[in-house]
């Protein structure tokens, strides 16, 4: 039932893209106008979270340290999980970022018998993993339509990504991946108990959304064939600030382009913000030199505290019947000290 | 202890996360703290209540004192907010909370103990929450909120292992200081960490022990030593001038098994001859504090460089604890250093410099004395452990907020000749809690306890089955107290024992006469045809 | 030490990567927005299907053909306007036609990046059919 209302506001944006496509002001609004706003909506947004990030203070180092620490020179030290070295944490986000080496280690935990079992469980690492892979690859793709002449990297990419040559025009491997991946990861959240607990309408909006984008894209690409050509004029027109609305601009295109344009518009205020979050994690971003290398705190409070003076006057006695050392025989002595 | 075995299920969570209402039921949460600790520390509300009561107490602006710490929070730690923020709710930390799978109970999903939160945070710090409330998981902060959140920020013993799953690295550990930051802002606080705080902030230490008892117990201590080794060991207490500072946690004076833990390290230092002095002011390493709030971490931290200072000592030593070596680690050079009233510490015995600790100057017991073997500067017999079949705990914090990981194992393995470790993923940086960390480890929490130390008594079962394990080694105060119980019902014949207990059994001391009891008092067992 | 410059760097970093067509078009400013014009046949004014369907489906007909025509042994095409074809492209498109791929099938297809057309991997195409004729 949670997936109901994101369910429907997909829905309703593909109907304003079937239906206001219909008049030329509808075209121009929702082929040009929403787009940049959408666009702007992404940059400024998704600026003003990271920078709002930056601004607040770590004051604390808090790494999560998973592996041997770096203390006596004969022990091997867990460099990547456990960096002591600035260039070390830099290695162990590359490793976070590229490879999701947390979410590498999954493991399921399942009674069986009174027992506690834990056994190897990757699917998860391997569908997050495949589909933020095959999504950048699906972007980069799309550098075809906005840039010209295409770079020759874009090229190489899409030919990789075709290598394959199934079916006209050809069956992209990125493509295909992201559509597994993303139906597996909805599956996930309906089918498995816990996920579809603790998971929200937001979080099925933006897999919703994926989907859409994805579905529409893959129309355009086999059945309600679009004119390439025509499309890549369109859009680099509005890379240039100079937006020109043809003929091209077909119903299943304006689907592709509003769903596109809602997802950039939603970004910034959406948990898909761990895009840039994920590099600021200060227990994965930071060195574990904690003894080494002091880290300051900016707004290190000075603190009420029970001064030695203090409580060597209240336990004067005892530890004078301790025959224990004492700064003075009295307290008149420690506070003219 | 629960009469029957406690079931343990997992059950297919129903119903809507979003329901604030707890049952708070004996045995699973801890009373609240007595007014007159919380006074003692200047705490906002001190008051007579309980978590069964229907009225809190609360003050009547609690809901703007909340929002308003909220929102100074948000500005202060990154961590926070960005833990606010960015979650997409993977799940990939559900089963790994040691209290979800033991309670079964789906709030102590990490993901969702956070949740619970985010939801508030949403409600009144973001724009989408304002304007689409449940739709984007937002809810209204109530007084049932505030109850949801005493129960469940106070059944997160703050391990960090969700921390180490998340591919976020969010630690449910900072969410739950957090919670419990603000729930000191409107009094509501348990007496199990509020207590030993006011008594620390007092006298030094947890446990409240006075100066004399103090001089007593380590007195007592030293001479049980000079009684099992027949060496003339003595404990300087206070002494201005000496090399080092040693900082342990008021349990290894006052507790059992940790006493043993004593006699090793006092042990130790007699036979290595080391120049150093324990302190009855900085004489708790240990800190309440990390688990109410940074603020009164730092209160608690402020004596242990105070007294080197005052002492004049080159550097810190400290002994076994888990959350002792979290502060010492990741705060305490932070929020009172910088030491440099302190030396770079070096070990007087090998000469090694201690690299690794060159900014705080606090080097583990553990580092010290892995140093001292692989120097071969110690004499050991591992023979006089044998009638012990040994496996290792993690604790949470030495292994998941600074990596100590090869050390005790090092001393373990050269102090002892039956070594087995648990399975892979319940050990190292994945190792399970205890279950009675962070404050929690109180009697009335005893059912709680031992479904949270479910999953780590279950590991201990298998290598007690596979390879007949029947000590449990440790290096942490806590850890040391609760174990025992939690042995005790999931698996009978297990003990638990510090490291240096071992070590203290195997060392072999000049001039000691011949040993007939180990440090338990009890005699020593050997297999020599067997094993040699 | 503030790691804001650090963040910063990776922001702008991050907005220069999403705004390239932006950029990239606004340093370009000679760079044609639209597609090349092609080299039309001088003397037909039809193609076997109406343009529009041309410029979006053209592979998908000339699949289509291959299909009836060299599984089925179908090769007769009628078109929308009741013309008929041979659905045999060398002879058809590309001979009576289309005779330059140049001028004619790679404008298009660099200019919107699509794959390279693989027709003369198999099909000759008219010029070399004129230059090897005896």
């Amino acid at each position: 039932m949670k997936a109901l209302s994101p369910l429907l506001a997909v829905l309703a944006i593909v109907g304003f893209a079937v239906v206001g496509g219909h008049t030329h002001a509808g075209l121009v609004f929702l082929a040009v106008f929403v787009p940049y706003a959408a666009f702007a909506v992404f940059l400024v947004g998704f600026c003003y979270r990271v920078a709002r990030w930056a601004w607040i203070p770590v004051p604390f180092r808090i790494p999560t340290t998973c592996g041997q620490q770096k203390s006596l020179p004969w022990i091997k030290p867990a460099s990547l999980d456990n960096p002591s070295t600035g260039w070390g944490a830099f290695r162990r986000m590359a490793l976070e970022i590229l490879l999701f080496r947390s979410l590498f280690r999954n493991n399921r935990a399942r009674l069986h018998d009174r027992r506690l079992v834990l056994g190897e469980d990757r699917y998860l690492w391997l569908g997050a993993l495949a589909f933020h892979w095959s999504l950048l690859v699906i972007l980069l793709r799309h550098l075809r339509l906005f840039v010209q002449p295409v770079p020759v990297f874009v090229s190489v990419l899409s030919r990789l990504d075709g290598a394959f040559q199934v079916g006209t025009p050809a069956l992209y491997i990125s493509d295909v991946v992201i559509l597994g991946t993303l139906v597996y990861l909805t599956a996930r959240r309906f089918r498995n108990p816990l996920a579809r607990y603790l998971s929200m309408p937001i979080d099925y909006l933006a897999l919703f959304l994926l989907l859409g984008i994805v579905t529409s894209g893959l129309l355009m690409r086999f059945v309600v064939r679009v004119d390439v050509a025509a499309i890549k004029q369109f859009a680099l027109g509005l890379a240039v600030f100079r937006p020109v609305v043809t003929s091209a601009i077909t119903p299943i295109f304006l689907v592709h382009l509003l769903l596109v344009s809602a997802l950039a518009a939603y970004f910034p205020f959406s948990k898909l913000m761990h895009m840039g979050g994920v590099f600021l994690s200060p227990t994965r971003n930071l060195a574990n030199n904690n003894r080494s290398k002091r880290h300051v705190n900016p707004w290190n409070h000075p603190v009420k505290t029970h001064s030695y003076a203090e409580w060597e006057d209240e336990f004067r006695d005892k530890l004078k019947t301790a025959n224990l050392p004492l700064e003075a025989e009295d307290a008149r002595q420690i506070t003219g000290h | 202890m629960p009469d029957k075995l406690l079931a343990i299920e997992q059950k297919r969570p129903e119903g809507d996360w979003r329901d604030a209402k707890v049952e708070f039921r004996k045995g699973t949460i801890c009373y609240s703290a007595a007014p007159k600790n919380i006074t003692y520390l200047s705490l906002p509300n001190p008051r007579e209540w309980q978590p069964f009561d229907a009225d809190w107490k609360l003050p009547p602006n609690w809901k703007e004192i909340i929002l308003k710490g909220m929102k100074e929070r948000l500005r202060k730690y990154r961590s926070f907010r960005l833990f606010m923020e960015i979650c997409v709710r993977c799940g990939a930390c559900a089963d790994k909370c040691h209290f979800y799978v033991g309670s079964g109970d789906p709030k102590n999903m990490p993901v969702l103990r956070a949740e619970l939160m985010r939801s508030v945070y949403r409600r009144y710090f973001t724009l989408t929450g304002r304007l689409f409330r449940a739709l984007v998981g937002a809810r209204e902060l109530t007084e049932d909120v505030i109850k949801e959140w005493f129960y469940y920020f106070y059944q997160c013993t703050e391990c960090r292992r969700c921390s180490v799953f998340c591919p976020y690295g969010i630690d449910t550990a900072e969410i739950t200081m957090m919670g419990r930051e603000l729930l000191d802002l409107i009094g509501c606080n348990i007496n199990w960490v509020m207590e030993p705080a006011a008594n620390c902030f007092r006298t030094g230490n947890h446990l409240g022990v006075q100066p004399h008892a103090f001089q007593d117990s380590i007195q007592f201590a030293a001479d049980e030593a000079k009684e099992i080794t027949g060496l003339p060991i003595e404990v300087p207490i206070n002494r201005k001038g000496a090399e080092i500072l040693f900082v342990m946690p008021s349990a290894d004076y006052f507790g059992t098994p940790h006493y043993y833990t004593l006699l090793g390290y006092l042990m130790l230092f007699h036979e290595i001859g080391l120049d150093y002095t324990v302190s009855a002011f900085a004489s708790e390493g240990g800190n309440f504090g990390l688990f109410s709030s940074h603020e009164l971490m730092k209160r608690l931290n402020a004596k242990i460089y105070e007294e080197a200072k005052r002492l004049r000592v080159k550097w810190i030593l400290g002994g076994e604890c888990g959350h002792m070596w979290r502060v010492f680690h990741q705060y305490m050079d932070t929020m009172n250093g910088p030491a440099d009233f302190l030396e770079p510490p070096v070990s007087p015995i090998t000469g090694t410099h201690f690299e690794n600790a060159r900014s705080t100057r606090a080097v583990h017991i553990c580092e010290f004395t892995a140093d001292l073997i692989h120097h071969g500067k110690l004499r050991l017999d591992p023979r006089r452990n044998d009638r012990w079949n040994v496996t290792y705990h993690d604790s949470c914090n030495p292994s998941r907020a600074m990596g100590l990981l090869e050390e005790p194992r090092y001393i373990l393995k050269n102090a002892c000749r039956n070594f087995h470790e648990m399975p892979e993923n319940t050990i190292r940086e994945q190792t399970f809690c205890c279950g009675s960390g962070a404050g929690l480890g109180t009697d009335e929490n005893l059912e709680m306890r031992l479904r949270g130390g479910f999953p780590r008594a279950n590991a201990v079962k298998h290598v007690r089955e596979k390879h007949g394990v029947n000590l449990l080694a440790c290096i942490c105060a806590i850890d040391k107290a609760t174990l025992p119980t939690l042995m005790e019902y999931w698996v009978p014949g297990v003990e638990v024992a510090g490291v240096h207990e071992l070590l203290g059994n195997a060392l072999v001391m000049t001039g000691e006469k011949e040993r007939t009891t180990d440090l338990r008092g009890e005699p020593l067992v050997r297999e020599e045809a067997t094993r040699e | 030490m503030s790691d804001r410059p650090l963040i910063l760097a990776g922001l702008t970093l991050f907005v220069g990567l999403v705004t390239t067509p932006i950029w990239h078009g606004a340093l370009d400013r000679k760079a044609a927005l639209t597609a090349p014009p092609i080299q039309l046949p001088a003397q037909e004014k039809q193609c076997v299907a109406p343009a529009s369907y041309m410029r979006s489906s053209h592979m998908q007909l000339l699949e289509h053909w291959r299909d009836e025509a060299a599984r089925d042994g179908r090769r007769q095409f009628v078109a929308f306007n009741g013309k008929i074809y041979d659905k045999n492209p060398t002879r058809t498109c590309v001979t009576q036609c289309h005779t330059d791929r140049k001028e004619f099938c790679e404008r298009c297809h660099d200019y919107a990046g699509v794959s390279d057309p693989d027709c003369w991997n198999c099909h000759n195409d008219s010029q070399r059919t004129s230059r090897s004729a005896p």
